[in-house]
């Protein structure tokens, strides 16, 4: 494999993308590092999928540039790029084998057929394929397809890998897997990862750094831990994880429903108190919606053996929380 | 009586009218037309044995292949790029292309063939127009001649070559040619080992209906090949109508049967005929 060592940076400086006169993305400025495994969070329509085409050169830019290790390849066209790609749906050449789909970029450079089967090979390996090699992509199930369009993609060691939405059509148990494998091949490979989704779960699990975009602009940039911990905005807080919102002396608050504690009888400490409007079990813990006295609904999420002698339908409660729990934020 | 209704779809009483009268009105007379091309006019194989000897029966049969060759190349090369601006143009253009293409169904194949005479005959609009010009002396032969037949059947044709192949490329998921480009591909590259092979079920229905198609044209070399240009059909319609040698034009009918099924049956020899008339590459 290429020294990828010094090489896979990108700089995204005031990017921006009109379709007519809708604008899908406005004014983005980001800087990837080499070697990291970033993720493009947001809503559908919120701009991700199409800022991730201007990277992969599928889509002209309508203002701004995009640096690779600080020289633009903006008017690089897409094949020129050497960028990998996973796309949604996989896209996999559907009549060609497993071997040839993985070989392709390394077939169209010309490269000398002995260089290119030990190289597949040695891709086969990466993502456990080996006994699939001489396979149609449509004899092979939705993971392994996935795998294949992951091994296709990584084939000509590219700098930088864009994954669009990759595990969207798997179910939800073989995601949590796949995710593992995904995670275990960055190690190993070393290439940056940009990766879009829609799903908090997966940004939160698998990510470096999370990118949360709404309407076409970035609403915040941080490690999943900053974000979930320390959200900027209202949007911020509801789209990564859940959250409840005070508000005290003009300021509004995010409030995650783990970090509250329901108990009786602690008239002094409690920072306010009301009565249990339902409780719901979800195994691993119970999800509690308290009416307040102040007329909020504030959900708490505690585990299901705490607690068991207090928690009834209509039972008067306290809350409580600890300062650092409840994180002010930037918007009203 | 159990066993048979669990193998017998309740489905099949259903077409089973159908079925019938397909049978009765359809392989009745093929199954007539094989029994007359062996009995008239007297029993055994003494029509197809004329294929053996009549040097005029041979160069009639040449002259019909030779032509739905050069047709379908062209009509399938033709129909092949008008398919490929139609899938990748824009929705408004794609629906007036769409347009023009069944309104060309719609008009008989007779006025067709005769605006071409109108157009390209020896006092047709181009031969005029050169000679007022002064281009030319003498009008250019495009018409009673192989010429002629060659460009009224390929027009004729290029919307049926169209259809299957519009059919295959529509099928194609587009993300394929963008997962070729990311993948360093270039743009010929791209056409001719994703593309290509993708629609290459389209091409193959394309050629086979159009090659069927052309074999039994009738009207076309008659009114353009100016009595030139004998085709098989027109001239089993002169055994049938002048000669009244009913067997010979049995046996040309029954001869050219076995020609297409056998050409089908090479063809699944290849490939899946279902993938061919399903359009779809999967």
């Amino acid at each position: 494999m290429p020294d990828l060592a010094n090489t896979g940076s990108l700089q995204i400086r005031d990017v921006s993308k009109m379709f007519g006169t809708f604008q899908a993305v406005d004014g983005v400025t980001l800087d990837i590092e080499k070697g990291e495994f970033l993720t493009l969070l947001g809503p559908s329509g919120s701009g991700k999928t199409t800022l991730l085409m201007m990277i992969a050169g599928f889509l002209d830019i309508t203002n701004g540039d995009i640096a690779l290790d600080g020289s633009s390849i903006t008017d690089v066209p897409a094949e020129k790029r050497n960028f990998g790609m996973v796309f949604q749906g996989y896209a996999l050449f559907p009549h060609m084998s497993v071997r040839d789909n993985i070989g392709y970029a390394l077939s169209v450079r010309k490269r000398p057929a002995p260089e290119i089967k030990a190289r597949v090979d040695e891709m086969l390996d990466l993502v456990q394929l080996q006994e699939f090699a001489d396979r149609k992509p449509t004899q092979l199930s939705g993971g392994q397809q996935q795998r294949v369009a992951l091994a296709r993609a990584l084939c000509f060691a590219p700098p930088v890998l864009l994954l669009d939405e990759p595990l969207g059509a798997l179910d939800k148990k073989l995601r949590v897997e796949v995710q593992e494998q995904l995670k275990d091949i960055h190690r190993r490979v070393g290439t940056t990862f940009i990766y879009v989704t829609h799903d908090q779960e997966e940004a939160l699990s698998m990510s470096d750094r999370i990118v949360i975009m709404r309407d076409g602009a970035i609403e915040q940039v941080g490690t999943p831990k900053e974000l979930y911990e320390r959200p900027a905005t209202k949007f911020a807080a509801s789209f990564l994880g859940k959250s409840n919102f005070i508000r005290q002396g003009g300021k509004t608050f995010a409030l995650r429903p783990e970090k509250i504690d329901l108990r009786t009888d602690h008239g002094g400490d409690a920072r306010a108190s009301g009565s249990i409007r339902s409780i719901t079990y979800f195994g691993s813990m119970q999800r509690i919606i308290v009416d307040t006295e102040q007329g909020d609904e504030i959900e708490v999420d505690i585990d299901v053996w705490r607690n068991q002698e207090i928690l009834s339908e209509g039972a008067a409660v306290d809350l409580l929380w600890q300062d650092a729990a409840a994180v002010e934020l930037k918007d009203n | 009586m159990h066993a048979l209704r669990k193998h017998l779809h309740p489905g099949w009483l259903i077409i089973a009218p159908l079925l019938v009268l397909v049978l009765a009105l359809y392989l009745g007379p093929i199954l007539n037309i094989l029994w007359l091309s062996i009995t008239d006019p007297e029993p055994g194989f003494g029509n197809y044995a004329k294929l053996g000897e009549s040097d005029a029966l041979v160069r009639i049969i040449w002259t019909t292949v030779r032509i739905c060759i050069i047709t379908t190349i062209f009509s399938v090369t033709l129909g092949y790029s008008i398919a490929y601006a139609m899938v990748h143009c824009h929705q408004r253009q794609k629906n007036y292309m769409l347009t023009l293409l069944l309104v060309s169904f719609w008009i008989s194949i007779l006025v067709r063939t005769f605006s071409w005479l109108m157009l390209l005959g020896r006092k047709g609009l181009v031969n005029v127009a050169l000679e007022d010009i002064g281009l030319i002396v003498e009008p250019i032969a495009f018409m009673r001649n192989e010429l002629g037949v060659l460009i009224g059947m390929i027009h004729y044709m290029i919307p049926y070559a169209v259809l299957p192949l519009l059919v295959s490329m529509q099928a194609i998921d587009h993300r394929v040619m963008d997962a070729s480009r990311n993948l360093g591909a270039t743009g010929s590259q791209t056409f001719w080992r994703i593309y290509l092979p993708l629609t290459t079920p389209g091409l193959v229905a394309s050629t086979l209906l159009v090659f069927i198609l052309s074999l039994g044209f009738y009207v076309t070399p008659a009114v353009l090949g100016g009595g030139k240009v004998l085709m098989v059909a027109e001239y089993i319609s002169v055994q049938l109508l002048v000669t009244l040698k009913w067997g010979t034009a049995a046996m040309l009918a029954a001869l050219m049967l076995f020609g297409v099924l056998a050409m089908l049956w090479i063809m699944s020899r290849f490939m899946k005929l279902s993938t061919v008339f399903g359009g779809a590459a999967r």
